[in-house]
């Protein structure tokens, strides 16, 4: 195995957006919605599939807003069957998501011929050729995706920091929220927006379950080790980096061992952070199944 | 049972092929003339009959979104099948094996959840999403191991994704179909034990039911279905099969029976269409097909349902809140007559004839916005309730009077019955009473009337609790 500029790029890449996902998904977690962030990186199919219809191209803004843009409907439309037609919540999430998804599916197979995108690279993407799509910044030319994903990080991080009273408020105790004279809803649509738009920044470059994966379980395994919402955070942010290099690196190392050749980076990342999660399920100090073991009962 | 007339539907729909040797595709589709096409319809039918039985208990349990999570971890489970079979020299497509494989997956994934679900403080839906995306990874990571290996050519395991109806062979239909056909008599057997688990698993439980046994059985199932589903629809879109048909059908009926006899329609309907469609039009992905069949049920059940529809819940709630307005704007009316005369209230009826009442000074009787009290006024002249009179005043008529009294007299009930056992104060009791006088039964109007007589034996129409002049800014 040897390790290149190409893998540094990768490896960076992989850090934004799983970066990018977490500090998110702490309060997804905390809201209940871990889900929403599976359905959106889901819905937001069609929304691609318009945009590369209308500009042909893979890189384009339009493509960007419309996949945005129908990241957040998706959210919408999921309060609304839930409300107005008080559908289940996981339910309404289903059901929102799954007709997106085939809308998506069904204008992408029909413009197969004229377009060259492929539904499997939204799902995991083609983050090994991140680094031969690149952009002069000044004397430095970096990758387009590593860019991209660098001012989405920066606009997540931004938004949270600013925003970070009123998203801990809303996450604990929306009603407390009204009473302050926190608009929840609108944090609600604001967080909304930001999944959407670090789905549809990552997609390309690390594929959609990568989003999921780290939408949820760095949060989750944070969530295991602390009860302070900023430890919980920076921990997140951690786990995500951790999950990012160890997935690029055993994505390489792992298959040779058994005899095969390296294979997807981004679901190695996925698994990586699966792999610490069930580290901090067995040997968490309070909340892991050992410390539970050994607990004297207390009835 | 009732399932048995879709099994008898889909055998005269096997048994259909006219004698007509018409060669276009689309009659040699619809009347399913291909032997293949024909079994792969009726096993896609069966599929949808299938999820949406199953669907039904998953929904009622809140548990829609297990699906999901079940159907992403069957991918590492259908690789790993393909790479042993095709190390150890067979043909690594080979179909039950790859299901074997998803289906210990699946059921791994379904176990997960629930263990990181018992075992910390994280929610459900959490659970759902590790177990979904790490398995996913896995998944992928062995594709794209898969990908790379030299008998290689996994193409036919992406199809698992995706879905892919057309290139189904009969022997796979076939396997699919029988598959459904053993959870929907699975599920049917046992109709009685999941009703209890879905509606009080606390008093299943102590009645002696083994419910852990059940709710794996149920589970299973689960797992069954969308492991069949995956080379049909697709490992994604699987999850809409089992969401979508109940979640429709629960639009129309609150009885589980009827839910579940909806759904099974509802999918079977939606397979149908979709596994026809993708016959005939070349380039369709049947899994798209048919999720966008349902979900366009779901949407006129969403807007048209006849128990929970959106256009029928919003036409009650416009109905009752006219009620509410047209019996406020009397009682309002009779007080105000009430007061004005300082008459007992048996000597009213007299009066009522003579007084009217003007727009202005009734405005200020409760909370109304002028163009509300229009409306109720419009209303009730409507109803013939009052009448305006050529003093340019409002009258009540001669039954106005009788509904008004019997308004008051409710409110008045209501108000006695607030103080005599909720213990609320007389200030407040005004505000209450308004929420639910307007839906008073018959049997408790007669017991407070029974009250009413030992509280006040000589009198038609209790007083206020409250003086009357406070009420001015009651809402």
């Amino acid at each position: 195995m040897n390790w290149t500029m190409l893998d540094t790029w990768i490896v960076i890449a992989g850090v934004l957006s799983a970066c990018s996902c977490s500090v998110l998904g702490n309060f997804l977690l905390l809201r209940r919605m871990s889900m929403m962030g599976d359905a959106i990186s889901h819905a937001v199919l069609p929304g691609l599939a318009v945009g590369f219809l209308l500009t042909g191209s893979r890189s384009s803004l339009v493509m960007f807003l419309g996949a945005a843009v129908v990241g957040v409907l998706t959210a919408v439309f999921t309060q609304w069957i839930n409300r107005f037609g008080k559908v289940d919540e996981g339910a309404s999430m289903g059901v929102v998501f799954t007709a997106l998804f085939a809308v998506g599916l069904v204008l992408i197979v029909q413009a197969a011929d004229a377009v060259d995108l492929d539904p499997g690279c939204v799902l995991y993407g083609a983050i090994e050729t991140v680094p031969l799509d690149t952009v002069q910044l000044g004397s430095l030319s970096i990758p387009r995706a590593v860019l991209t994903l660098a001012i989405v990080f920066a606009i997540n991080l931004g938004v949270i920091i600013v925003f970070f009273k009123e998203f801990k408020i809303c996450a604990f105790d929306e009603e407390l929220a009204t009473t302050l004279g926190i608009r929840s809803a609108w944090m609600h649509y604001l967080l909304m927006t930001l999944v959407a738009v670090t789905t549809v920044a990552s997609f390309e470059s690390v594929g959609s379950i990568l989003v999921i994966a780290m939408l949820i379980v760095p949060p989750a395994t944070a969530y295991l080790l602390t009860d302070r919402l900023q430890s919980m955070i920076l921990l997140s942010l951690g786990f995500a980096t951790l999950s990012a290099i160890g997935g690029h690196w055993s994505a390489m190392a792992v298959p040779p061992i058994f005899g095969f050749a390296d294979t997807n980076t981004s679901g190695m990342m996925a698994v990586v952070a699966g792999l610490l999660f069930s580290f901090a399920f067995v040997f968490s100090p309070r909340q892991g199944l050992i410390a539970r073991f050994l607990k004297p009962k207390t009835n | 049972m009732q399932f048995k007339f879709w099994i008898l539907v889909s055998l005269l729909l096997v048994g259909a092929p006219a004698a007509s040797a018409d060669v276009m595709p689309l009659m040699r589709v619809l009347t399913l003339q291909d032997y293949n096409t024909r079994v792969v319809v009726v096993g896609i039918l069966l599929l949808g009959i299938a999820a949406g039985v199953i669907g039904s208990f998953m929904l009622l349990r809140k548990r829609a979104l297990v699906g999901d999570a079940v159907s992403h971890a069957t991918l590492p489970g259908l690789c790993a099948a393909f790479m042993i079979m095709a190390s150890m020299g067979g043909d690594g497509k080979w179909l039950p094996g790859l299901l074997l494989g998803a289906l210990v997956t699946g059921g791994l994934g379904i176990l997960m959840v629930l263990w990181i679900r018992s075992q910390t403080k994280l929610k459900e839906d959490t659970a759902l999403g590790i177990v979904l995306s790490v398995f996913f990874g896995m998944g992928v990571s062995l594709l794209g191991i898969i990908q790379k290996m030299r008998q290689g050519h996994a193409a036919g395991l992406e199809s698992f994704i995706y879905g892919k109806t057309a290139s189904m062979l009969a022997g796979d239909a076939m396997l699919i179909g029988g598959a459904a056909l053993v959870v929907i008599t699975t599920a049917v057997l046992l109709f009685k034990e999941f009703r209890l688990l879905c509606f009080d698993e606390a008093f299943a439980k102590s009645q002696g039911w083994p419910v852990r046994a059940l709710d794996i059985v149920m589970m299973l199932l689960v797992v069954t279905v969308t492991v069949i589903g995956l080379q049909a629809v697709g490992l994604i879109l699987m999850i809409a099969l089992l969401v979508i048909p109940p979640a429709t059908a629960r639009f129309w009926t609150e009885h589980l029976q009827t839910l579940v006899w909806l759904s099974a329609i509802t999918g079977g309907i939606s397979g149908l269409i979709g596994a026809l469609a993708s016959a005939l039009v070349p380039n369709l992905p049947a899994g798209a097909v048919i999720v966008l069949v349902a979900a366009a049920f779901f949407v006129f059940s969403m807007l048209f349902g006849s128990r929970r529809g959106v256009v029928i819940r919003f036409f009650e709630h416009w109905k009752l809140s006219r009620k509410v307005g047209r019996q406020h704007l009397l009682r309002a009316l009779y007080e105000w007559v009430e007061e004005s005369s300082g008459t007992g209230p048996d000597e009213l009826a007299a009066e009522r004839e003579s007084m009217g009442i003007s727009f202005e000074s009734l405005l200020p009787e409760r909370s109304w916005h002028p163009r509300q009290l229009r409306r109720w006024l419009r209303d009730a002249m409507g109803q013939g309730n009052i009448y305006d009179g050529s003093d340019g005043l409002f009258h009540l008529t001669r039954e106005g009077w009788s509904e008004a009294r019997r308004v008051v007299r409710n409110h008045r009930l209501w108000e006695i019955y607030l103080i005599e056992y909720a213990d609320i104060a007389p200030s407040h009791v005004d505000r209450d009473a308004d929420m639910i006088e307007h839906v008073l039964g018959r049997a408790m109007v007669d017991e407070l009337e029974a009250l009413l007589r030992t509280r006040y034996p000589h009198l038609a129409m209790p007083p206020s609790p409250h003086t009357l002049s406070l009420a001015g800014g009651r809402s």
